[in-house]
């Protein structure tokens, strides 16, 4: 149960007359999983998004949704499905419960059922404070939540947020943080972003978009660096010392008593190793340097920039 | 799932307080004209009628002349295009229409249940207006038959002007766009014929055969004929059908 593909997508692209907009796509999302969908402005994250929740018809590939097919069986599918368009899709003049219970009507569930759903997702998404308001009141935290919330009402398998932090202060920021971290629990999320710290934050893997192209699909903290690792000492020894020891190549400051090595040789963490020991300089931390998503995301986009 | 949506749409409608203000209105604007005829009856129309031994009575002075008036349908397509503004148009442009796009609901079922929404406010609309007459038994005998018939006549107008106003929201996500479109539609089916006698080919057997007032007026006079009903209920169903294709390719975009 617990790596069930919930998300599978493959060759998705999409043109707009003679511009294409996205192209070869693969996305994969499996239940518990948290997947970022990165890029700039731009870069296709909505138009892939949308395509997603059948909303934009996909020009070439395909789209399985808890194993239905988007294309084939629509309605089994959608109802697989909770969506949170960019701007959330709420009925200003409707009060929060009110709207709630027309978006668990359209997703078909049973009657009986679309009251306890309603408390439940009043609750979880710490709605009930507001749930006679009008929804056309409520702060845009509130009505981001609502929008969560209806994308939740109905329990569904996979969940696609649409820069869900977009425009909030940084205390509802976090509020929506901690709630996507909980629906992970239940759920596969997929929700795109172009805040880096969010998808570092949040996600346990990261697509980036560029230009319509996925230029790269993995862990959010990059694949870790053999060749450079991170020391602190208790009582650090001059730069030159580490770097006459044979094999360390270079030796850069890391803060207060850190360096980062860049290392020739698999004999050189030994040596460094046995001179601590031997000279008493106290190793607090050995650790291989990751790149920073940062990194991966200014490398890759301004890599293809150039390239283009 | 139709029932279900056109009875939460018809609660929304009915809750808003544009629909009451147009429904105050209405009623305001139909009832002077009502009491106007029953007016001109009772001092122009009655002591001829006498004198002449006609048997012209209310029915063919008041009640006739009230169901024909351009002043209903002028209301009741005024209704339509309040209808036109807020079926589908208003939620295009709040973007609220992308719930219903991603939900498991097929368009079919999305046009059907707001059209019934549309539909049960301008019979709601229209439901003092075949009240009036009927007040007129106090005094004198109504022909409940030709009641029942200009009745079935407005409840045919009102599925067709709904129609009319769930296509025109399709058209635009601008809900004033939405609601001139649904007038001019409306005029264009009522006067089409009218258009045609001025250009001096009358009669054109095809543009005759379109004007709604061809099909609306013998039902107000008590004829109730298949063709007439058929007329109404296939421009109508012809709207429907395009509203569908229309938010069919609306939703993927292709």
């Amino acid at each position: 149960m617990t790596d069930q593909m919930l998300l599978d997508a493959s060759g998705l692209g999409r043109w707009f007359g003679d511009r294409r907009a996205v192209s070869d796509v693969d996305l994969q999302v499996r239940r518990g999983d948290v997947l970022g969908l990165l890029g700039l402005n731009g870069a296709g994250k909505t138009t892939t998004v949308r395509m997603l929740c059948g909303t934009l018809a996909p020009s070439a590939g395909r789209i399985r949704i808890d194993g239905l097919d988007l294309l084939d069986q629509p309605v089994l599918a959608r109802a697989r499905l909770g969506y949170l368009p960019e701007v959330p899709p709420v009925h200003p003049e409707t009060t929060v419960e009110e709207y709630l219970r027309y978006a668990a009507l359209v997703r078909r569930m049973p009657r009986r059922a679309i009251a306890a759903a309603v408390a439940r997702v009043l609750e979880r998404c710490d709605l009930g404070a507001v749930r006679r308001r009008l929804i056309r009141n409520l702060s845009k935290g509130f009505r981001q939540r609502v929008g969560i919330a209806q994308a939740i009402v109905h329990a569904p398998a996979l969940i696609v947020l649409d820069e869900p932090t977009a425009g909030l202060d940084p205390h509802q920021v976090s509020g929506i943080r901690a709630l996507i971290a909980e629906l992970r629990r239940d759920h596969a999320v997929l929700f795109s972003s172009h805040i880096l710290s969010e998808v570092q934050a949040l996600c346990d893997r990261v697509t980036i978009l560029h230009h319509g192209r996925q230029i790269y699909s993995g862990s959010p903290q990059g694949e870790p660096n053999t060749n450079r690792v991170l020391v602190r000492f208790r009582s650090s020894p001059s730069p030159q010392m580490l770097v006459s020891i044979p094999g360390v190549e270079s030796v850069e400051r890391y803060g207060e008593q850190g360096f980062v090595l860049t290392l020739m040789l698999d004999t050189a963490l030994d040596a460094v190793l046995r001179q601590a020991v031997e000279h008493g300089w106290g190793l607090l931390e050995l650790s291989p340097v990751r790149p920073t998503l940062e990194q991966i995301f200014l490398e890759l986009t301004t890599g293809k920039e150039a390239a283009a | 799932m139709i029932l279900r949506l056109a009875w939460r749409e018809f609660r929304l409608i009915v809750l808003s307080p544009l629909a009451w203000l147009l429904m105050a209105a209405s009623q305001l604007v139909t009832a002077w004209w009502f009491l106007l005829l029953v007016e001109q009856y009772r001092t122009r129309y009655e002591p001829v009628v006498v004198q002449v031994n006609s048997p012209m009575g209310v029915n063919d002075l008041v009640v006739l002349p009230f169901f024909g008036s351009v002043l209903l349908l002028a209301m009741l397509l005024l209704g339509a295009a309040l209808m036109a503004m807020r079926l589908l148009a208003e939620e295009r442009r709040s973007g609220g229409i992308q719930l219903l796009f991603a939900a498991p609901l097929r368009m079919t079922e999305l046009v059907l249940g707001r059209y019934l929404a549309g539909l049960g406010f301008l019979l709601l609309l229209a439901l003092p207006w075949l009240v009036m007459p009927l007040s007129l038994e106090l005094g004198t005998v109504v022909d409940r038959g030709r009641l029942l018939s200009s009745g079935l006549g407005l409840v045919l107008l009102a599925a067709l002007f709904a129609a009319i106003a769930m296509y025109a929201s399709s058209l635009s996500a601008q809900p004033t766009v939405a609601a001139l479109v649904t007038v001019v539609i409306g005029l264009m089916l009522l006067g089409v014929d009218a258009g045609a006698r001025f250009m001096g080919d009358y009669p054109d057997a095809v543009l005759a055969w379109f004007s709604a007032l061809n099909h609306y007026e013998p039902l107000v006079q008590g004829v109730v004929s298949t063709s007439n009903i058929a007329y109404f209920l296939l421009l109508s169903a012809g709207f429907l059908v395009f509203s569908v294709r229309r938010l069919d390719a609306l939703r993927m975009q292709v």
